[in-house]
């Protein structure tokens, strides 16, 4: 398989990180050379195996849904790059 | 008394509970030692004036009872300290300064041990030689041209090089059993679910484990104690009844089935790592252990297993890093320019090459060809242990497929990086504890490690294995001071 200049595209929109030209380049040739590595499981069938999800076979447990923690706001806000008094600020999303 | 920072950590809580030394004298020799050493890039942040005050504080009031009374300690920069900085290695956490404590960093510290600061790693504990640090990369006290392995490589280089006595990593796919194997070492990943993953940065949330790394097996196993509770701010933290194991730990380990599984013959393998192995099975027997040859058929899809699974599941936790909530922020001219920027400015290139990768194998229409694929594959690796484990108690394995590198030998290369945790990928697949222990030199006198792989909760096992071992194996690090004018 080969992963092309407008697939990286795709996957850099999808992962919201910028990519010029020359990155892009790069970024190919690394994927698929990494994915050449992956392909390698195609030469097991898995037609009848259950998915592993999770290696602790227990069920996840169940608390009381009560508060615990409280007034956090300003533990919230504290490493924010940018606030107004209780928000975070971003650039203008409504036109 | 001269020579604190050689003491191990068993030798400090007892010199420290009998009174010969106090808490300020341990922190003052192992901080001197850890100013004289910035060469080796080992710390991030560092936290000595704190330390001093802690330190005289414990010796005003000490409570002789606790297990790490007094010791003050380094740890891996991915734990969250509460009021002091945690980057996890990276640009967009620079300055990230946590409101809370990790649990396994606060149980150490409820033990009466004393924060020097945070160690290097990988970004994002994404590498396995301290390369793709943001921080810079972390010498080797072994020689300066060779990577401390990783991506616990500041934590590894800083235990060898005794700048902390003891301290923590965290081990996703090897990062911390590698780096004690190419420093000279103990490292510990226990069994999934014994140590709370809670203010720990997340990297691959299936596969993370937190662990403690040290110069000698008992040093680690009491640290281990110290780190594994139940918490339930971690739903994947189980309620299993935990081993005092410094009090249980013994050298008795005779009729123990230990496997060897020949599947971890691989091509290309050096004949030093190979006769490594083979002077490893005859310790296991003098120890009077039995070996049994076992096979683990589905060793080699580890890999390419892994570099599913974990770059998905990467993909999915970094996505909290938007310049919105906390951590770094570019400018851009809208939300989605700003987080874009954000996210192409503020990570590295390894950890955006796997946030790619990730990223393509959860879209939509390849989801079933490549998570999917490999989730069916990881239960078969597990299979192959859960077989195994009916015949042995244990496995003994080479930790890595080589000695230490040299700094810059194989950046240009991810694939051949990544080949470097062929013997810890499938450990952490399968969720079970494995401890890496060093076992001999090669022929550039570099270390090289064994790996003894346990079943899920059997730490006590493994740890009194290492402990027999290391006895009849009496390694002895080759470490000069170099860095030292």
């Amino acid at each position: 398989m080969s992963i092309d200049l407008k697939t990286i595209k795709h996957i850099s929109k999808l992962s919201r990180i910028s990519v010029d030209e020359k990155k892009a380049e790069k970024l190919a040739g690394d994927l698929n050379s990494i994915f050449d590595f992956i392909e390698k499981l195609n030469e097991l069938k898995t037609d009848n195996v259950e998915p592993l999800t999770s290696v602790a076979e227990t069920t996840l447990k169940l608390r009381s849904d009560e508060v615990k923690s409280k007034n956090l706001r300003d533990q919230v806000i504290k490493n924010s790059p940018k606030e107004n008094e209780d928000y975070f600020v971003v650039p203008k999303v409504i036109e | 008394m001269s020579d604190i920072t050689k003491q191990s950590l068993s030798e400090l809580v007892e010199n420290i509970k009998s009174k010969k030394l106090s808490s300020s004298e341990v922190t003052k020799a192992f901080v001197e030692r850890s100013e004289k050493s910035k060469e080796l890039n080992a710390y991030i942040t560092e936290d000595y004036a704190n330390a001093f005050n802690k330190a005289k504080k414990f010796d005003e009031k000490p409570n002789l009872d606790l297990k790490l009374p007094g010791i003050p300690m380094a740890v891996k920069d991915l734990f969250c300290t509460k009021d002091l900085r945690t980057t996890a290695g990276s640009k967009i956490l620079n300055n990230f300064v946590p409101t809370y404590e990790s649990t396994v960093t606060q149980n150490i510290w409820n033990e009466g041990a004393i924060l020097m600061g945070k160690l290097n790693c990988d970004e994002f504990a994404m590498g396995s030689s301290n390369e793709t640090s943001f921080f810079g990369n972390v010498q080797n006290p072994i020689d300066k041209n060779l990577v401390p392995g990783g991506s616990s490589g500041g934590s590894s280089s800083a235990v060898a090089a005794q700048l902390t006595p003891i301290t923590i990593g965290t081990d996703t796919g090897g990062s911390i059993r590698q780096p004690a194997s190419f420093t000279g070492t103990v490292g510990l990943k226990p069994t999934y679910g014994s140590c709370s993953r809670y203010g720990i940065v997340a990297f691959a949330s299936s596969l993370d484990q937190a662990g403690p790394m040290a110069q000698n097996v008992k040093d680690c196993a009491l640290l281990q104690e110290v780190i594994s509770t139940y918490d339930e701010k971690d739903s994947t933290s189980i309620d299993f009844k935990r081993n005092e194991h410094s009090k249980e730990l013994t050298k008795d380990i005779k009729g123990k089935k230990i496997g060897i599984p020949k599947e971890y013959r691989v091509d290309g393998m050096p004949k030093e790592i190979e006769d490594l192995w083979k002077k490893g099975i005859e310790y296991a027997k003098d120890c009077g252990a039995e070996i049994i040859d076992i096979s683990l058929p589905h060793t080699n899809y580890a890999l390419p297993t892994y570099y599913i699974v974990a770059p998905a599941e990467a993909s999915s936790n970094l996505a909290r890093y938007d310049g919105v909530k906390y951590g770094f922020r570019a400018e851009g001219e809208n939300l989605i320019d700003m987080y874009e920027k954000t996210r192409s400015e503020g990570f590295g290139t390894e950890v955006q090459r796997r946030i790619m990768i990730g990223t393509y194998v959860l879209s939509s229409g390849y989801y079933d060809a490549y998570y999917l694929k490999a989730q069916k594959v990881r239960k078969l690796i597990k299979n192959d242990f859960d077989d195994a484990y009916e015949k042995v108690d244990a496995i003994l394995t080479p930790s890595t497929p080589s000695s230490a590198f040299k700094i810059g030998e194989k950046t240009n290369d991810p694939v051949s990086m990544y080949l470097n945790d062929i013997f810890t990928v499938p450990v952490n697949l399968a969720g079970l504890p494995g401890i890496s222990i060093p076992a001999g030199h090669d022929a550039k006198g570099y270390p090289l490690g064994l790996q003894i792989i346990g079943k899920a909760f059997d730490e006590q096992n493994i740890l009194n294995i290492a402990y027999a071992m290391e006895e009849k194996i009496n390694f002895k690090n080759n470490i000069t001071d170099w860095w030292i004018k």
